[in-house]
């Protein structure tokens, strides 16, 4: 669980030396499922003799089915072909080589990690669709901001959906986190009040939940927006950072929630959840294409330290790992 | 985004103009857009790939009516292939059991199982005058009890108390003994989310499904779900003899293939649509309106009943009243008819609900200005005294002055609202005394199309 802390600074303790193993680990169990759909398909693929009309076809039919969209994956195949002709590749073993590196390319704008260092409080807006995962994430986020040694607050500005103020009263309690909530009430005016206790208390990051909602309900669309404004007001440099959560199990749509939200309230990260799932997360190269946004983490499963910092790639290696074998 | 079927594939036969049968060779290139079309919608493919083959086997051959193009007579071939692929067998619950009747939900996690339940109970209730008690068996996720708990005191069903740390399977028996011994004539058995690999959590449910036998195993689905629907359908529908589906979300912007995706690798009906995040809002599926949906054709039918939901009969018939007296139209009631159009949800989202090419057409006339003129006639109206309001006639300069500074406009705003409020009442004079077959005798050279 240390994994992260490691690759940051470069001072881990021997512990998280020990557990690096099991991170990477988890990581590739928690994408086993993409890597069969994908890279299990290909393994088959390259396997042939020579790139032909059908590997190609067949190597469409594999990307459309992870949900990378048929923009993303006409651009992919369009860079593939004039890669194949431009280097004079034979073997699918090239191509399979120069896939990687495609979706590499494509996906590297958007390996930003976050960094909640530069100010203080760092607020952190989190916003999705209904179901997307957001108190869950937080959760999790809490317990990663913690175990990087600060001190964090939440603030439950879900007051709409039954209990889950209660759901995240229970998160704050497992990590051991202060929970701002009021009993109904605006959630902006719940944000406001965790942003001045963070100040009074000296915390260093706030998380606010924000509840689900659907970017066709304009109203609601609104009250979300009202929340960054009030953010705003409280801490005039925040928010620091405005989360998107992505459920990995959503097709196309994933795109306009990017698009929709952004309008509303300016994402500046997503996080992207639930890829232990047979969901294969392709969508992400179709964002990387329509509107590009930092991935800031992956959930790779239930357990509370399956949120991990985005790397393209060891997610590109994890969908590719022994697709050969 | 907005292009729909039709238009696309209007572009592609533009070529084809005149031919009077679709052809193997005519629909060629057209059955590759229909293709990109549903992959757009999230139709898995491999469902994709068998609809295709099923629509090619009906068009070939089909004739194309004078005026149709060949692509809308494809598209029609599409639209009915998908209608029926979705519907067929009737939706409803059964309930036709000893009582109580056992309803299992299942369902990814998020999907909305416990919302839907809980509309699920309020329909049963109302619709029905079931006695129904919920209980939840997710002992998992943090407060998922206390949310059922809230949305059934919300909905006005019974709710069974469990706690987090009992076993599934205690929770169930404990809430059957108690619904039976209690006369309830439905119980909801909610479970946690769980992923289809998960082959602890898929046993679980399965021994749950067991113990309860319950005669509606329902699926919640995520109406955004993507490519990925096939697997998880399929390995639900493995796991558990399901009995229908519930699609949920639908009220987003997704184009909703899941849809068809999980129809078609299940078989099993989809029962009930989930639109909005209140309680009420739950819908019988349409399969009709889904494949338009998918198609990107628009919901009109929707919008219709919208339009009938929202309007206020009683204020209608009064209008009716008014109208055919043929006098005393005054500005409250063209202040009326401008609420009324505001309480469907205002201009914008009825543009939503149109095909995508009038939608489009409509948003480049302005839908958003529209919207903020509409708000001024408003605050106009609001400014006048009700005696102004009754005897628009009364209003001159001085008065025009004061009302303009009341609603902060221009005079000439203010003129401009009284001139259109005289066509309106010109208009309704006419209706009421010639009746309809003389007003679009009237309208004939205004609109094209219009014979």
């Amino acid at each position: 669980m240390f994994g992260f802390l490691k690759k940051k600074d470069g001072t881990a303790p021997a512990a998280a030396e020990a557990n690096k193993p099991s991170w990477s680990e988890r990581l590739k169990a928690g994408l086993a499922r993409t890597r069969n759909a994908l890279g299990g398909g290909l393994g088959g693929l390259f396997g042939g003799a020579k790139i032909d009309a059908e590997l190609l076809d067949e190597l469409e039919t594999t990307l459309l089915m992870a949900d990378c969209g048929v923009e993303a994956t006409q651009w992919l195949l369009g860079e593939l072909k004039a890669r194949v002709k431009r280097e004079r590749m034979e073997s699918p073993a090239q191509l399979r080589a120069a896939l990687i590196e495609v979706l590499q390319e494509l996906l590297t704008p958007l390996e930003q990690p976050l960094d909640v260092a530069n100010h203080s409080p760092f607020i952190v807006m989190i916003a999705g669709v209904n179901g997307a995962g957001k108190t869950t994430s937080i959760g999790k986020l809490a317990k990663h901001f913690q175990s990087q040694g600060h001190k964090v607050l939440l603030a439950a500005g879900d007051t709409f959906r039954a209990a889950a103020r209660e759901q995240l009263v229970e998160w704050g309690r497992r990590n051991d986190v202060t929970v701002i909530a009021q009993e109904g009430g605006d959630p902006a005016a719940v944000v406001f009040d965790a942003i001045s206790a963070a100040k009074a208390r000296g915390i260093d990051v706030v998380l606010a939940d924000t509840a689900g909602r659907l970017p066709t309900q304009l109203n609601l669309m609104e009250e979300i927006a009202k929340v960054r404004r009030v953010i705003q007001k409280a801490e005039p440099s925040g928010p620091h950072e405005v989360i998107l959560v992505l459920d990995a199990n959503i097709g196309q749509n994933a795109i306009q929630q990017v698009k929709a939200f952004d309008k509303a309230i300016g994402v500046s990260g997503l996080v992207l959840t639930k890829l232990d799932g047979t969901a294969k997360g392709g969508v992400l190269a179709a964002i990387a294409r329509q509107c590009p946004k930092p991935v800031r983490f992956i959930g790779v499963g239930e357990g509370i330290d399956d949120l991990q910092p985005f790397r393209v790639e060891e997610f590109v290696a994890a969908l590719f790992d022994d697709a050969t074998a | 985004m907005l292009d729909n079927l039709t238009q696309r594939l209007t572009k592609v036969v533009k070529t084809l103009r005149g031919q009077a049968r679709l052809t193997e060779d005519n629909i060629g290139e057209m059955l590759r857009e229909v293709r990109m079309a549903l992959l757009e919608a999230d139709v898995a493919l491999p469902v994709v790939k068998d609809f295709i083959a099923r629509v090619k086997e009906r068009a070939v051959g089909q004739e194309v009516l004078d005026s149709l193009t060949p692509g809308q007579a494809l598209v029609g071939v599409v639209h009915r292939e998908l209608t029926e692929l979705m519907g067929g067998q009737s939706a409803g619950l059964n309930l036709a059991t000893q009582p109580p009747a056992v309803i299992l939900m299942s369902g990814l996690q998020g999907a909305g199982k416990t919302t839907t339940t809980a509309k699920l109970g309020k329909w049963l209730k109302e619709r029905q005058k079931k006695k129904v008690l919920a209980v939840s068996c997710d002992v998992y996720r943090p407060a998922a009890i206390e949310q059922l708990k809230a949305v059934s005191q919300q909905a006005g069903i019974d709710f069974f108390p469990s706690s987090g740390d009992q076993d599934p399977a205690e929770i169930a028996a404990a809430a059957l003994d108690y619904a039976k011994k209690h006369y309830y004539d439905v119980l909801f058995v909610d479970t946690a989310g769980r992923l289809a690999i998960d082959a602890a959590m898929m046993a679980e449910i399965k021994a749950l499904h067991a113990q309860l036998q319950p005669i509606e195993c329902l699926f919640v689905v995520d109406a955004m779900l993507g490519q990925d629907a096939v697997n998880t359908a399929k390995a639900f529908n493995d796991a558990l003899p399901l009995t229908g589906v519930i699609l949920t979300k639908l009220d987003g912007d997704s184009r909703g293939g899941a849809a068809l995706s999980v129809r078609h690798v299940t078989g099993k009906p989809l029962k009930f649509a989930g639109v909005g995040e209140k309680l009420t809002g739950l819908e019988e599926f349409h399969p009709e309106r889904m494949a338009s949906r998918i198609l990107g054709m628009g919901d009109i039918l929707g919008l219709v009943e919208e339009a009938q939901r929202n309007v206020d009969q009683d204020k209608a018939k009064d209008f009716m009243q008014k109208m055919k007296s043929g006098k005393g139209f005054d500005l409250n009631d063209f202040k009326d008819q401008i609420a009324q159009m505001r309480n469907m949800g205002g201009i914008s989202s009825l543009l939503d609900k149109l095909p995508a090419q009038f939608g489009a057409m409509a948003q480049q006339a302005g839908g958003a200005v529209e919207e903020k003129s509409i708000r001024r006639i408003e605050g106009i109206i609001n400014s006048m005294t009700p005696l102004e309001r009754s005897k628009p006639e009364l209003i001159k300069a001085s008065r025009k002055r004061r009302i303009a500074t009341g609603a902060g406009v221009q005079v000439q705003e203010v003129n401009r609202l009284l001139n259109q409020f005289e066509q309106t009442q010109k208009v309704m004079k006419q209706f009421s005394k010639g009746g309809m077959a003389k007003m679009m005798r009237g309208m004939k050279g205004m609109l094209p199309g219009m014979r």
